[in-house]
């Protein structure tokens, strides 16, 4: 069995360092990972309780498939109520530092209360220490690594951290590991720094035994790779162009979002697409795209190393980011760069670095942005608030500038740092925030994608993309073709591509595993590695029943049925240009059908019946 | 008639000098001598023979099962004798016990001998060195769970039997004269550590003093340590480790020509056509200085044992100079020093140092090369340390990487020496 | 003709599926810190470079040990330690130039790549074929060995010229 059964629990108030068996029943119903510690969660806080007070609790959590050669199995996920939503939320990450977790004896870190100054928490196996962070507080994440990897002497040494921005309280900030893998979404990062928890490094030597069957898991991983191998997305797509293949797909089905989701298609898009990372730079004839990158135990490899053009303006003082980082995903290359009309590919690369740097969300980032560039062109804020900025969209020079701001938590950049649903309200605009539950939206317009609306208003955590992945099917066409500009249909797919991705996102597999394989091609690894009987149509109860977790602490949290819903603009103003020219997203036709197939009341409340069905108690 | 070769010292310079004759001169006639009652053994393992990690058998050089048949099969002549004294001019040794043996190739493998410290009571039973088996046994004999034991020496010999006393359970007492713990492999700062780090594991090293005698004194003929300022150590007992010096008494009164230790040129021969040296009895050209010492060290040792060989089989090979390096393991602290670790003349130097965790590296450079290095609590990839420094690599932009990281040792010497750039053509 | 270990840095991804399949191959457990081979990661260059023992003809190794722990396979050319016979006496680590011996704390012995006696898991498990297992005289790890002997004094002892 995978799971170490060690769960290492810290009370940053006290300073108290415990480890304690992991409950290894509500493995048995949540899988591990995001399910998992949602059910720690939802036991052990008030979901009233202040996202950024002591009474919050954050936790790393692995998967039973973390650190084992099972492709793609080096996820894990950060877990706590967030201060951007309210929600529950759960970000999810890859690298190599989750596997580290599990080979340090670990499967899951509680951080509870907050301590009181600044600190850092050094794990080497079963040795836990909080060490004062006094020296690293100030620091960014990519100054922090530096620090604690010459500290400790140890290239090996995984470490996750917090940047500027979360300690100055941006609402999404993120926590950042091996340098440009991140728990990206809803501000798991302004949770830990309010925890004043600057770092986590951790080293493990002493590796991951004791799998249950261990010539029946070595089959069953020989056999997923294969499969991944051998399919398109998977295969050769996503690693040859990485998820920007989506880029050029996208903006030609007319769902790109573009100027703050006032377009749905963006003229500058070929220039900063998958394709173009590839294409020699005039200023030093390479490419802005130096190699493609894995985590750790992925066999698909879509992960961007880049530069930016040696003389481009972003760098031309500023040596320390003259070398190669991770580089644009589709999400921060659209978020970047076709919501604020910017098609500068390197500026985009340069800003994903500060991203990385200083540890935020660059979706919400970037969406934020193309708020403050509506309200800017609409005069609602001037050069006054901006603090001289020219934020006008398709400027690659404002976006630079806020986003040197916004990672460091300065000037205007404070603002940026709310998130749009409170920076618009607070600058008079609500109707400018294109978010869900104050979370931003991803890079698919829910005119051109309808289903993705659908999934957006539903989601537990605000808008997001990786809630219910209905793109595979409305374009890519997996498992299987749905037409993306009708309605109908829909709720069935939602449904289902939210209760998968739920499983998938408590294995500690990746999402991007699932172009290729489904949940039948993930239980056989399962099993063989913790001699569990998952079943895919076990699996898919599992993620139903993480759903409705998530639901309930949503519900005690206080956001309701009501929240299930979509800014106007999607609603009300139909799209220009492209496939879904003249459509608007038909939510009303989708909401009663989905909440009825979930088996929730119209007020979108699980019914006691689903509840017992799924083992939720009342 | 076949050439004969006699080799003085059967440790691991003489052994693998013994059998790289045999490799490369088959018809040759190889005559190994050693003076102990044991086959060919390393004084390297003996500290684990003294912990029980190992039995006698373990220590052997070769063939732990049956050493005897081992060189007979390769047809080397291994005698249990000791040469009493060498006549150049005939070319032959007197043995102990009495023979005359004849050479055409002489080499001289007869190692080190520890040195006796000029204090009182040096010579009483119960005072022992730590060099032979013999003195294991006599080591393994007395320190028993509990016995008092009074450690002279916390140079490289007396910190790696630390550990292993420490594991025999005895009450241990460590007294060094210099300033610090291994103070000619490492320098202030790691010698400090290490001495804490003795400290926290119970350990009482007293450095900056010495023992100024010995006397029989104590309760049941227990022995007594006095040192500088007066003060007393009982003991059951003293185990002096002061250092040890090469074994050159059989050239006293020989043409062949010795300073600390016997010189030579790169082909590792004397002054006198004939007889050549190997290990630690051999001055031979350190390759970070240029200069002619004795290193005492095992792996210098076994390059010594081959290049000698392959001249004395007429096989011209020079030897280009050894780097000096020490490994140490002092109560499960690990340390190493390789080259010019006190820096060179004109030199640059990075240091980190993390006093809690026990971790210290210090880089020497000089120009465009790494020169020396320390390393505390570094067990990954630490030869490459001796790889950097011995292939005189050209750092270039790895130096100013390594002055900001001195970890990234790997990587400078892979980046050092293969192509480090673009991937993207390789994409499918 | 022996097989060796050829590698492509410019097609690894850093993934690790080598590293753990070493690591199970030699420990039994996925461990990434006891793998005999290492993806060494050249952040800035976007590089990454799978390293482990070259099986070099000097071996520096098996001649620096001094209780003949380390041996050479002469099926596969692999200089392999025997952990029954290691004392643990670590000169092996600091004589290997490579940098590819390491002291295992916990076992108190060394470890290094034995090409799992002929049939290596880390090229079995290398998706992209950066990691391969053929003929020697393919791999350029001659003209590897060849340059790292040239390269002042390494090899111990250069052949004098005049001989």
């Amino acid at each position: 069995m995978t799971w170490n059964n060690k769960v290492l629990r810290i009370n940053l108030s006290k300073g108290e360092v415990k480890d304690e068996p992991l409950n290894m029943e509500w493995a048995k119903q949540y899988i591990g990972q995001r399910g998992l510690a949602s059910k720690y969660l939802a036991e052990e806080i008030d979901p009233r309780c202040d996202a950024l007070g002591p009474e919050n609790k954050l936790i790393f959590v692995t998967g039973p498939l973390t650190g084992t050669p099972a492709s793609t199995g080096a996820r894990y996920s950060v877990v706590t109520k967030s201060p951007l939503t309210g929600t529950i939320a759960c970000s999810n990450s890859g690298g190599y530092l989750g596997p580290e977790i599990k080979y340090a004896g670990w499967d899951m870190i509680i951080l509870e209360g907050e301590s009181p100054e600044p600190v850092y928490l050094y794990i080497e196996n079963e040795r836990v220490e909080l060490v004062p962070a006094g020296e690293l507080w100030g620091k960014s994440v990519w100054d922090a690594d530096r620090w604690l990897h010459n500290k400790y002497q140890d290239p090996q040494l995984r470490i996750a951290a917090v940047g500027r921005s979360a300690e100055q309280g941006c609402l999404y900030a993120s926590i950042v590991n091996d340098l440009h893998r991140a728990a990206g979404r809803s501000g798991v990062g302004t949770v830990m720094a309010a925890k004043k928890l600057k770092a986590i490094a951790i080293r493990g030597t002493r590796g991951l035994g004791n799998i249950h069957d261990p010539k029946a898991f070595m089959q069953a991983v020989s056999a997923g790779k294969k499969i991944l191998a051998e399919n398109e997305v998977t295969g050769a797509a996503l690693p040859k162009f990485g998820t920007q293949v989506l880029m050029n797909v996208i903006n030609e089905v007319g769902a790109m979002p573009t100027r703050n989701m006032r377009e749905v298609q963006f003229d500058g898009a070929s220039k900063i697409s998958g394709e173009a990372m590839h294409e020699p730079r005039e200023a030093d004839q390479k490419p802005n795209l130096v190699t493609n990158i894995a985590c750790g135990s992925c066999t698909i490899a879509c992960g961007r190393i880049s530069t930016v053009a040696p003389g481009h303006f972003t760098i031309k003082h500023s040596p320390q980011y003259w070398g190669a980082s991770g580089g644009l995903e589709y999400e921060s290359a659209w978020a970047m760069g076709s919501a604020l009309g910017v098609d500068d590919l390197d500026a985009l690369t340069y800003v994903n670095f500060l991203c990385n740097e200083d540890g935020m969300d660059p979706i919400s980032f970037g969406a934020t942005v193309a708020a403050a560039m509506e309200l800017y062109e609409t005069d609602a804020i001037t050069k006054r608030e901006t603090g001289g900025i020219d934020l006008r969209f398709g400027s690659a020079e404002a976006l630079v500038e806020v986003g040197k701001l916004t990672a460091r938590g300065e000037g205007f950049g404070k603002d940026i740092g709310l998130g749009s649903r409170r920076l618009c309200e607070k600058y008079g605009h609500p109707e400018f925030s294109m978010s869900v539950k104050s979370q931003e939206f991803p890079a698919y317009d829910p005119r051109g994608i309808q289903g993705m609306g659908l999934g957006y208003a539903t989601s537990n955590r605000g808008a997001c993309h990786l809630r219910g992945y209905t793109v595979s099917s409305e374009i890519m066409g997996v498992p299987e073709k749905t037409d993306p500009l009708t309605p109908e249909g829909k709720p069935k797919l939602v449904k289902a591509a939210q209760d998968a991705a739920s499983a998938v996102d408590s294995t500690g597999l990746c999402a991007f595993s699932t172009f290729a394989w489904t949940l039948d091609d993930i239980a056989p690894q399962l099993n063989a590695a913790c001699g569990s009987d998952w079943t895919g149509e076990k699996l898919m109860e599992a993620g139903e029943r993480i759903w409705n977790l998530e639901r309930d602490f949503n519900l005690a949290a206080g956001i309701t049925g009501k929240d299930d819903n979509l800014p106007e603009r999607l609603l009300k103003e139909a799209a220009k240009t492209g496939p879904a020219k003249g459509k608007v997203n038909e939510l009303s036709k989708m909401m009663p059908e989905y909440y009825q197939l979930r088996g929730w009341t119209p007020e979108g409340v699980p019914t006691e019946e689903t509840r017992r069905r799924l083992g939720l108690g009342a | 008639m076949a050439m004969r070769h006699v080799i003085v010292g059967a440790g691991p310079a003489g052994v693998i000098a013994a059998e790289t004759l045999r490799a490369v001169q088959p018809e040759s006639e190889v005559v190994l001598l050693g003076d102990e009652p044991e086959p060919p053994y390393s004084r390297m393992a003996l500290p684990y023979y003294l912990s029980g990690k190992i039995d006698e058998s373990g220590t052997y050089l070769r063939s732990r099962a049956n050493p005897a048949e081992h060189y007979r099969a390769l047809g080397i002549d291994l005698r249990q004798d000791r040469a009493a004294s060498l006549d150049t001019e005939r070319r032959s040794l007197r043995l102990e016990s009495g023979e005359k043996l004849g050479y055409d190739r002489l080499l001289m493998a007869t190692g080190a001998v520890p040195l006796s410290p000029p204090i009182p009571g040096i010579d009483l039973p119960g005072v022992l060195n730590c060099w032979t088996m013999e003195d294991a046994r006599g080591i393994a004999t007395r320190a028993a769970k509990g016995a008092e034991v009074v450690l002279m020496g916390a140079g490289f010999i007396g910190c790696i039997i630390l550990e292993s006393l420490v594991r025999r359970g005895v009450r241990l007492s460590v007294i060094e004269m210099g300033d610090r713990m291994v103070p000619r492999m490492m320098d202030q700062v790691a010698g400090g550590l290490l001495k804490r780090w003795c400290g926290e594991k119970g350990l009482q090293v007293h450095t900056s003093t010495r023992v100024t005698a010995i006397r029989k004194g104590g309760k049941n003929g227990r022995l007594e340590a006095v040192l500088e300022d007066g003060s007393v150590l009982p003991a059951d007992l003293i185990i002096s480790a002061t250092g040890v010096k090469p074994a050159i008494d059989l050239l006293k009164d020989s043409r062949v020509e010795t300073d600390f230790g016997v010189l030579v040129d790169q082909r590792l021969q004397s002054n006198i056509e004939g007889i050549y040296a190997a290990g630690d009895v051999c001055q031979g050209k350190d390759f970070s200085t240029g200069q002619y010492s004795v290193q005492a060290i095992q792996p210098t040792a076994a390059e010594h044992g081959r290049i000698a060989a392959m001249n004395m089989a007429g096989k011209s090979v020079l030897h280009q100079g050894s780097v000096n390096m020490n490994v140490l393991d002092t109560l499960g602290l690990i340390s190493s020093s390789f080259g010019l670790w006190d820096g060179a003349e004109d030199g640059e130097e990075v240091k980190t140092l993390n006093e809690g965790g026990y971790r210290y590296l210090n880089l020497q450079f000089s120009g465009d090369h790494l020169v020396g290095a320390q390393a505390l609590g570094l067990t990954n990839h630490v030869g490459v340390l001796r790889g950097l420094i011995q292939t005189r690599v050209r750092l270039g932009p790895w130096k100013q990487r390594l002055l900001e990281d001195p970890t990234a040792i790997m990587e400078a010497y892979l980046g050092c020496v293969q192509p480090i750039g673009y991937n993207a053509s390789v994409l499918a | 003709m022996l097989k060796s270990l050829k590698i492509e840095a410019e097609k690894c991804t850093s993934c690790m599926q080598c590293e753990l399949a070493c690591s199970y191959q030699a420990e039994g457990v996925f461990n990434t810190a006891k793998s005999r081979i290492k993806i060494f990661t050249f952040h800035h260059e976007g590089r990454f470079v799978p390293y482990t023992c070259t099986q070099c003809s000097e071996a520096w190794c098996l001649h620096a040990c001094p209780v003949e722990a380390i041996v050479l396979n002469p099926r596969t050319g692999a200089k392999e330690v025997l952990a029954d016979a290691c004392v643990g006496c670590k000169v092996c680590t600091i004589a290997c130039p490579f940098g590819t011996v390491n002291y295992d704390e916990d076992t108190k012995v060394v470890y290094k790549c034995d090409l799992c006696g002929g049939d290596p898991e880390c090229a079995k498990a290398c998706p992209t074929e950066a990691i391969t297992y053929v003929q020697s005289e393919q791999t350029g790890l001659e003209r590897m060995r060849i340059h790292a002997a040239q390269a002042a004094g390494l090899a111990g002892g250069a052949a004098d010229s005049g001989a």
